[in-house]
Formats: structure tokens, C-alpha cells, sequence
């Protein structure tokens, strides 16, 4: 049996990658350094596609981008594999925990037993860890979860080769080679972090992504009740707080964890202006929250005039403006 | 967020576990804390279940009324959309619009309703005797 610790983090690829990383010696990774590294603040609405027959929005870069970028900006060398037949996963999983080895697995949660019902879509992106193998069950590090968790061999087959979109084929990933990180090198890692993060949330053209993305949805918002009726509306504007809030997908809950990033990323560059500029995503996390508040009093049925919709919206455009101010003075920072 | 902030609502993940938060403590630094869900986000997943329901119980009524196969209601009874059904089935999307009509649906093989029945985790004769049933 390895030595193993689960940590519970916010977001599950951060967690991913903050346990694999700490079981590699990597001890001073946290939450806040994976998702900084990883560039992993992000706003997305993608038009003309329906996630659970809502508006398709994310709050956070690619899946598996975050594990990616972290690794490699402190030159881990990372192995990851995805199968055709099911057998094949199987036998390189076993393989693998047999060694010793951590392994990260990309799931669905739609068949994922220890998960509430309610919570059970078809998503395909979550991740979690497997770190061993007691008589037929294989032990699990889910990082949403308080506590570690087993499945049996059928269910994570289930899980792993879950169908729909992202749908993971077997997909796992594991550090096969963790240098000494040097400090110098966990400074670059920050630098190419925050300036990375910079194009994403002001540079991605065609209005859809980053700061624009946020008011892109803004102004479909004030159009939403004329065009869809107030039921659908409603049901839409539930859907951007879900996508926002839901556990390990927080929209809101992502902008606090990219402000405590850049608390502890000032302490290690020695610069206070990113502290300052902490304060200015931490208030755009409040505002987020803030507009969950006033979405959520249209859905549950007690407002529903047009000037209500208009004010979601309006809140939108000034987070917009908050985000491109915080990322314009963190993109003109000279390290 | 303030740490006296955190909601510490009931929710559907009660008995299961608690979100970690990131929040301010009071030196103004970011620390973790859990919560137990958040009002707010309880009545966006409940309104988004009562939407699942509305959905099953209207292709119930089209399948019992001759206007769809039970495809349809098996599809939207497991959350699934044409792309995930496709997925688990093996068929294409286009060939599942196509047994969604109830004359197609009469003329599957056995092969392919299985194909069906494995993709919705339930028998055969659960999905043809639909109309039976009930």
C-alpha cells in the first residue's frame, strides 16, 4: 500500500493535480498555485450549442488544460494515455497501481455512485484519482469529496468510458518525472501563468471569450424574455448559476480561488501589486455571487419584468469592466 | 467573501459531502472553509429537475399517443440527448431520429433493440412493452 493522502479541493482538476503533484514531493503546491499556473480563469458563452438544453457557458479553461500547463511550466514530464478497448485501460490501470503510481482518471458522473443523484448528468470532464486496490475495489481520491471512496471494477469501467461530449475513453494521467523545482523556476511558472491568463481574458477574438464573453451573455440576457418566453428564460438563467456555482464547477467560486492565487503569488514574487489587484478579482467574485442573487429571484418566480432581466444584465457588463481592469494592470505589471 | 459569509444551506449534497470555499478570514487573507450548499443553487437544480420531469411525462404522452417510438421516452427518462445516445447505442443520430418513428420501431431487429436496451440499462421487453406497461 503507497503512502497516499487525499486532498479536498474546490475544483477537481486543481485537486487532481495538487495530489499527484504533493505525492511526488511537490510539497508546497496548493489549490490556488495549480489553477494560477494553469492559467485556468477563464469565460466562455459557445453559441448555437445547448448543454442540458441551456446555454452552453463555462467559467474556466479547457478540461485538462490546468493539469497540463502546471506540470509543464515546473518541467514535470507528465504520461497520459487513452484507449480503444476497455480491457487495455483496464490492464494498464492495474498495472500502474500495481507499481505504486497515483493515477488520474478523466470521468463521467452520470454513473458515479458516491455522487447524489441530483448531481448525476451526463459531464463528462470531471477527474479524480485512483490510488489503489483493495480485494475488488479500487480506491478513490475524489477531490470534491471530504473523504476517500472506493469503486468496483465495473463501475469505473463505466465511468471511464462514459459517452457524449468530452467523453474520456479510458483517459489517464500521471507525473512520470518530477525534477527540483527551483524557486526561479516557480517564478517564470507565475509570469507565464498570469500573462497567459491576460490573452485569455482580454485578447481571444470574436467577442465570445474572456471579458467580451461577459457581456456577450449580457446582452443576450436582455433579450431572453422576448425571445424565449419567461419560463425558458428563467430556466436559462438558472442554468448560468448552475454552471457558475455548482459544486466544482464554481463560476463565482473560480474567481475567489484566481484571487487568493495571485495573494500568495505576490508573496512569492515579492509584489504588491498583485495583492492589490487580489482585491479587484475578489470583488469581481462578489459580484458574480451578487448576480447569482438577483438571477435566482426571477427563477424562483419573484420578479419577472423585463427591468429585472435588465438588471442581471447590467450587473454583467460591470463585472466585464471589473475583469478587464484587473487583467489590464496585471498585463502591464513589469516583472 | 467573507468567512461569516459562507451559506451553510441544506442541500442534495447533505449525507454526501461539503464544497470547500475560498474566503477572506478576518486578517483580510484567503483561507478554505466548507459549505453545505447555498439556497441559490438549490433552486436552480431543483427548477432544472422539474424541467427533466416535464420533458419525460411530454414524450410519455407522445409515445403512448402512436407519435414516437419509447426511444424517445427511454432517451429522456436517463438525461440523455441524441449525441449521448448515440454514443452508448453505437447508432448514428440520424439513425435514431429515424427509430424514433414507431413504424421503424416495430421493424428492429433483435440485435438492434438490444443495442437499445443496453444503452438504457434496462431489458429488452422494458423497452418494447412499453405500451403494456403501466
Amino acid at each position: 500500500m503507497n503512502n497516499f493522502k487525499h486532498h479536498q479541493t474546490a475544483h477537481c482538476e486543481n485537486g487532481v493535480t495538487v495530489s499527484l503533484l504533493k505525492h511526488h514531493g511537490v510539497d508546497f503546491m496548493t489549490e490556488p498555485l495549480a489553477f494560477g499556473l494553469g492559467s485556468g480563469l477563464f469565460y466562455i458563452h459557445i453559441p448555437f450549442l445547448k448543454v442540458n438544453n441551456g446555454p452552453a457557458i463555462s467559467f474556466r479553461t479547457m478540461p485538462g488544460a490546468i493539469f497540463k500547463r502546471t506540470c509543464k511550466s515546473l518541467g514535470i514530464h507528465v504520461e497520459r494515455q487513452k484507449f480503444n478497448s476497455k480491457e487495455k485501460a483496464q490492464s494498464f490501470l492495474d498495472a500502474k497501481l500495481a507499481s505504486g503510481i497515483p493515477v488520474g482518471c478523466q470521468v463521467g458522473v452520470f454513473h458515479l455512485p458516491y455522487f447524489p443523484k441530483e448531481y448525476r448528468f451526463h459531464f463528462n470532464a470531471h477527474n479524480l484519482l485512483v490510488f489503489g486496490k483493495e480485494e475488488d475495489q479500487f480506491l478513490v481520491s475524489d477531490p470534491v469529496m471530504e473523504n476517500t471512496t472506493h469503486l468496483s471494477q465495473e463501475e469505473l469501467e463505466k465511468v471511464r468510458f462514459a459517452q457524449g461530449a468530452f467523453a474520456p475513453k479510458g483517459h489517464l494521467y500521471y507525473p512520470k518525472f518530477v525534477p527540483e523545482i527551483k524557486k526561479e523556476t516557480l517564478q517564470l511558472g507565475i509570469i507565464k501563468g498570469i500573462k497567459r491568463n491576460c490573452r485569455d481574458m482580454l485578447y481571444v477574438p470574436g467577442g465570445i471569450a474572456g471579458v467580451k464573453g461577459i457581456n456577450h451573455t449580457a446582452k443576450k440576457i436582455r433579450k431572453w424574455r422576448a425571445q424565449l418566453g419567461e419560463k425558458q428564460a428563467a430556466l436559462y438563467l438558472g442554468q448560468i448559476v448552475r454552471m457558475q456555482e455548482e459544486i466544482g464547477t464554481g463560476g463565482g467560486g473560480f474567481r475567489f480561488i484566481y484571487a487568493a492565487f495571485l495573494e500568495e503569488a505576490s508573496e512569492i514574487m515579492g509584489n504588491d501589486k498583485l495583492l492589490h489587484i487580489s482585491e479587484k478579482i475578489t470583488k469581481s467574485g462578489d459580484l458574480w455571487r451578487d448576480s447569482a442573487v438577483q438571477m435566482s429571484g426571477i427563477y424562483k418566480g419573484r420578479l419577472n419584468a423585463q427591468k429585472d432581466y435588465d438588471d442581471c444584465a447590467n450587473l454583467l457588463n460591470e463585472i466585464s469592466q471589473v475583469e478587464k481592469e484587473a487583467f489590464l494592470e496585471l498585463s502591464k505589471i513589469k516583472f | 467573501m467573507k468567512k461569516n459569509e459562507v451559506p451553510q444551506d441544506k442541500s442534495a449534497l447533505e449525507n454526501f459531502t461539503r464544497e470547500v470555499c475560498y474566503v477572506k478570514n478576518n486578517d483580510g487573507k484567503y483561507e478554505t472553509d466548507l459549505s453545505t450548499g447555498w439556497d441559490i443553487k438549490k433552486i436552480a437544480l431543483d427548477n432544472a429537475w422539474e424541467d427533466i420531469e416535464v420533458r419525460i411525462k411530454e414524450a410519455e404522452k407522445k409515445v403512448r399517443a402512436g407519435e414516437a417510438s419509447p426511444i424517445l421516452f427511454f432517451m429522456e427518462l436517463k438525461l440523455m440527448d441524441l449525441n449521448v445516445l448515440a454514443g452508448y447505442s453505437g447508432f448514428w443520430t440520424w439513425q435514431i431520429k429515424r427509430h424514433m418513428k414507431p413504424a421503424v420501431f416495430q421493424k428492429l431487429s433483435t440485435k438492434q433493440l438490444n443495442k437499445y436496451a443496453a444503452a438504457f440499462e434496462i431489458t429488452i421487453d422494458e423497452l418494447i412493452h412499453f405500451k403494456k406497461g403501466e
